[in-house]
């Protein structure tokens, strides 16, 4: 008796996971699954939930499996053909060093912040979602390392990313905000990572900056970029449904929601700043700046999104106007920021070269010439002087999101904007209102951080062959070691850096396409075009 | 019933595989605008944008499961309902 | 942009990344290095977990097990995601030349009606049984210490949703894609006094806090005889009754769990053989576990045998022994 019926997309996806999980009767519900209740959140009906892709295992390793092959042979031929030095220049490999110290932590937690859920979530369909998020996740920490991997064995600055993730300064910036997430309950979690971050945020990443990789001649990175962001796309998609579904179970839900959407908006706003940085300053053959994007990604695409989220209540964040009075000046204070302290972070500076500068002066018309130029051109003569401007101490964190507190305040480009309140009789300092609002919400979760220049200070950051007693002791330079960071080797002047020097030995075109070659072995060569 | 003019989008990777993708979508949708960056290109639609399995399938001169799409896909932003002849982005 | 590079001088600064050369020699390292090796976060967390303030995200305390390094607990089978979803996708594609047979020619839907019964209330009712093993694979991946652990306990979660899955499509065989099958395990494994030891064991490993304890119950104990219970007694002695189309779809089960039982006795042998606290612990979760999971498979085992069920019990729980002293356990 053949059978020639077939099911479609939905009845295989409802008929393969139908009815999975059961009532519990020999247990305590509550004690199968203890994380549902603490947040205030209301779900009445985990069956109203509604898996948008239904995708099955079968066709997920079919899929993955096919974009897998994909990308692993562009990255084996870039790494046959040493595509690494087929890039514009060595600026470009910097970026990538973010990507490996910074991206594959966060990552790494956003596995492990989704395998809770999967394990967590009240329901068969919405756990499902979350697992297969969670193996989407430890892909994507895997392929970044693998693509990654290449280059560390020709650049400076990749060999230790694990270590350094958990240790070095700026890098308690996107650690900290991802452990906020994974230590918040399993609702805030996915409002946070799901809906903010990747719905909202993560375009900025993975679009324009990916493109610009592409631009740039960076075939593998790219290549993971853009294949990482086809599962992502799968992801955007759980954060809307996930944020439907919570504002639909119970109208209580709203303002906690709301709340979230409000901290998380922000949070996740401040570690992609970084962002800006690699698009304006890091790409020397740019596709489009800072403020394009955050025009096209957030104002546009959120704006629609937050349009559609008005029915149920829900209002765009809270700081929203705060990123876009500071969209025209982000790349540009932070990129000030890392230059001054190039001795202390695992990636060498420069200032921009005349063409860059001219870009930005088109692209940042109201800003870049009046406050910004002026600054990057004295500090050109400085280096040209041989005295090049850096910074001799440590900045002051922000107690939220441990960026140094170097934003201006949103209404006076001219003003550093410094927060300050007290808790329990202790001072604590944040770079932003936004920051300072999400401390005061939460007072007792933000007083634990661990923040690098306090532990520097206190003497916690020493490596244990350190004697601290000792007469040539300096705090500095053990918690540069301590923190994985090599003095003179990792940080510093671009032009004068190892990467720079082997980039022209090995290559024989200039380490900055816009500068004149660094090392004399190029310009006896002559092959600078 | 669907007023809204707010963007969609879908963004795929620039190759091979996803020129006829691209041609059947602008075909089905008039105002889509395609625009092209390195390596990728994305196709904005105000208010609502669909891709007809048969107008790929027309494309490509083959059978095609819509859940293909995932290999080549970059992005999208909007609600998505997928069956197994259309997948459609909007917002209410 | 075509550059032309005289990359024959080139030389590496370095093999790989500084803690593989630390681990493994200072030599270039494969994929599954790369990755699995010491990229936990590991120090200076930053806020204790709201849901449980007296732990870490990872926490290297989660367990009773304490080892020296927790990345000795590898996986021999080297699966990182690539290879992973490559080797799986491939076994698939069998597999499903298989079903579209086996749905073509209808064998299993125009099964006598007793045969469409058992099936159904053993074959397809396991698909709870897996969802259950999705669970607590998935709690391992979630609370567990180290990316080599956790990430075979992700692959693990995967691939127990796609067994539960696999399960539900022998149904949907069996009941011309109605979903009836479906329905009525469902009611077996929740009613049914047969399935109602095991389904309390279950629920009974949902509570455990220390993954560890979860990995031995589940992987280890469970499977280690509900595996060969059904898929090799139970599916010969169908066979015997009734052909060998069914066994062409579960031939994926018996495979898969010979793979995946490399996996758990590697773990299970690295723990034990660290520390004789250890292994007592883990001996100490053998007897519970398997003391309550036999007795429960007795019920079972008369729904899938009838009352000569006997034989076949003593035969699987014998080779479990034996495995188990192969760890150099009990």
């Amino acid at each position: 008796m053949a059978n020639g019926k077939k099911l479609n997309l939905k009845q295989n996806y409802s008929m393969l996971t139908k009815g999975l999980d059961w009532e519990p009767s020999y247990q305590k519900k509550q004690d199968i699954f203890p994380q549902l209740e603490f947040e205030g959140i209301k779900i009445h009906d985990w069956s109203n939930w509604e898996d948008p892709f239904r995708l099955t295992i079968d066709a997920y390793w079919k899929y993955q499996g096919e974009k897998e092959k994909k990308l692993y042979a562009i990255i084996d031929a870039f790494q046959q053909n040493n595509g690494q030095f087929n890039v514009t220049d060595a600026r470009y490999v910097q970026a990538l060093k973010i990507f490996i110290n910074a991206v594959v932590g966060l990552e790494y937690n956003a596995w492990r912040g989704f395998s809770r859920l999967g394990r967590e979530f009240g329901a068969a369909s919405p756990r499902i979602a979350a697992q297969m998020q969670a193996i989407d996740e430890m892909r994507h920490a895997t392929t970044q390392t693998h693509a990654c991997s290449h280059y560390a064995r020709f650049f400076e600055g990749m060999g230790n990313a694990p270590y350094q993730f958990d240790r070095t300064w700026y890098l308690s910036i996107p650690k900290s905000f991802f452990e906020d997430a994974c230590s918040s309950g399993p609702f805030e979690f996915v409002v946070a990572i799901s809906f903010a971050f990747e719905y909202v945020l993560t375009n900025l990443v993975f679009m324009p900056w990916m493109s610009g990789a592409a631009y740039n001649g960076d075939m593998s990175t790219v290549s993971f970029g853009f294949s990482a962001q086809s599962d992502e796309a799968r992801h955007m998609t759980l954060g809307l449904e996930v944020i439907k579904f919570l504002l639909e179970q119970d109208p209580d839900n709203v303002p906690i929601v709301q709340k979230w959407i409000d901290k998380w908006f922000w949070r996740a706003y401040r570690v992609l700043s970084l962002v800006a940085t690699m698009m304006d300053y890091m790409l020397p053959k740019r596709v489009m700046s800072w403020d394009e994007a955050w025009t096209i990604y957030y104002e546009e695409n959120g704006g629609a999104l937050f349009a559609d989220l008005a029915r149920y209540g829900i209002k765009p964040p809270r700081d929203a106007d705060v990123t876009i009075k500071e969209k025209e000046r982000l790349s540009h204070e932070m990129w000030s920021i890392f230059y001054a302290n190039r001795d202390v972070v695992g990636f060498p500076l420069w200032l921009p070269s005349q063409e860059e500068m001219n870009w930005m002066s088109e692209k940042y018309p109201n800003t870049f010439d009046k406050y910004y130029r002026p600054r990057f051109e004295y500090w050109k003569e400085l280096e040209d002087n041989g005295t090049p401007f850096t910074n001799t101490t440590l900045p002051q964190l922000c107690q939220v999101c441990q960026w140094p507190c170097l934003f201006t305040e949103p209404d006076d480009p001219t003003e550093f904007s410094h927060h300050q309140t007290e808790y329990k009789d202790e001072h604590f300092q944040f770079c932003s209102d936004g920051c300072q609002h999400i401390f005061e919400n939460e007072p007792e979760k933000y007083i634990q951080a661990w923040l690098p220049v306090h532990e520097i200070y206190k003497g916690n950051c020493i490596l244990d062959d350190v004697d601290p007693e000792s007469p040539d002791y300096n705090p500095m330079v053990e918690a540069i070691r301590y923190m994985g960071l090599k003095p003179g080797i990792d940080g510093g002047l671009f032009k004068e850096h190892n990467d720079a020097m082997n980039w022209e030995k090995w290559t024989e075109r200039p380490s900055n396409i816009h500068n004149q070659p660094a090392t004399d072995f190029v310009r006896k060569t002559g092959s600078d075009k | 019933m669907n007023e809204s003019k707010h963007p969609v989008f879908i963004a795929f990777q620039a190759n091979n595989d996803t020129l006829p993708i691209v041609n059947a979508i602008t075909r089905d949708n008039p105002l889509a605008i395609v625009n092209e960056m390195p390596a990728m290109v994305k196709i904005d639609c105000p208010g609502r944008l669909v891709i007809k399995r048969s107008s790929i399938e027309e494309e490509v001169g083959r059978e095609f499961d819509l859940q293909e799409l995932q290999i080549n896909l970059i992005s999208l932003s909007g609600e998505i309902n997928e069956d197994d002849d259309e997948f459609t982005l909007s917002w209410n | 942009m075509a550059v032309e590079i005289k990359t024959s001088g080139v030389k590496p600064l370095r093999n790989t990344f500084d803690h593989l050369v630390a681990r493994f020699g200072d030599k270039p390292a494969n994929r599954y290095q790369e990755f699995s090796f010491d990229t936990q976060p590991a120090t200076n967390f930053h806020y204790k977990p709201l849901w449980n303030p007296d732990s870490e995200v990872y926490d290297i305390n989660a367990s009773a097990i304490k080892m020296n390094d927790w990345y000795a607990l590898k996986d021999p089978r080297q699966f990182y995601y690539g290879s992973y979803v490559s080797a799986r996708a491939k076994q698939q594609e069998a597999i499903d030349q298989q079903l579209a047979f086996i749905d073509d020619i209808g064998s299993l839907s125009s099964l006598p009606e007793k045969a469409k019964n058992l099936l159904t209330e053993i074959i397809v009712a396991l698909r709870h049984y897996e969802w259950g093993a999705n669970t607590n694979n998935n709690f391992i991946a979630a609370y567990g210490y180290g990316t080599t652990i956790t990430q075979a306990a992700t692959i693990a979660t995967c691939d127990r949703l796609a067994m539960a899955q696999h399960l539900s499509r022998i149904g949907l065989l069996i009941d011309e894609k109605t979903g009836e099958s479906l329905d009525k395990a469902k009611r077996i494994w929740i009613e049914s006094p047969a399935w109602q030891g095991i389904r309390k064991d279950i629920e009974g490993v949902f509570v455990l806090r220390d993954w560890f304890e979860v990995f031995v119950a589940q992987n280890l104990v469970a499977d280690g005889l509900m595996y060969p219970l059904i898929f090799d007694e139970f599916v010969s002695s169908f066979s015997r009754n009734y052909g060998n189309d069914l066994n062409s779809l579960t031939n994926y089960s018996v495979k898969w769990q010979s793979d995946f039982a490399r996996w758990v006795d590697s773990v299970v042998k690295t723990a034990s053989s660290e520390s004789d606290e250890n292994k007592e612990q883990i001996n100490k979760w053998i007897d519970k576990w398997h003391a309550s999971i036999y007795s429960s498979l007795g019920d079972l085992a008369k729904l899938a045998f009838g009352i000569e069920c006997d034989e076949s019990l003593e035969k699987i729980n014998s080779s479990f022994i034996a495995r188990i002293s192969k760890l150099g356990l009990r």
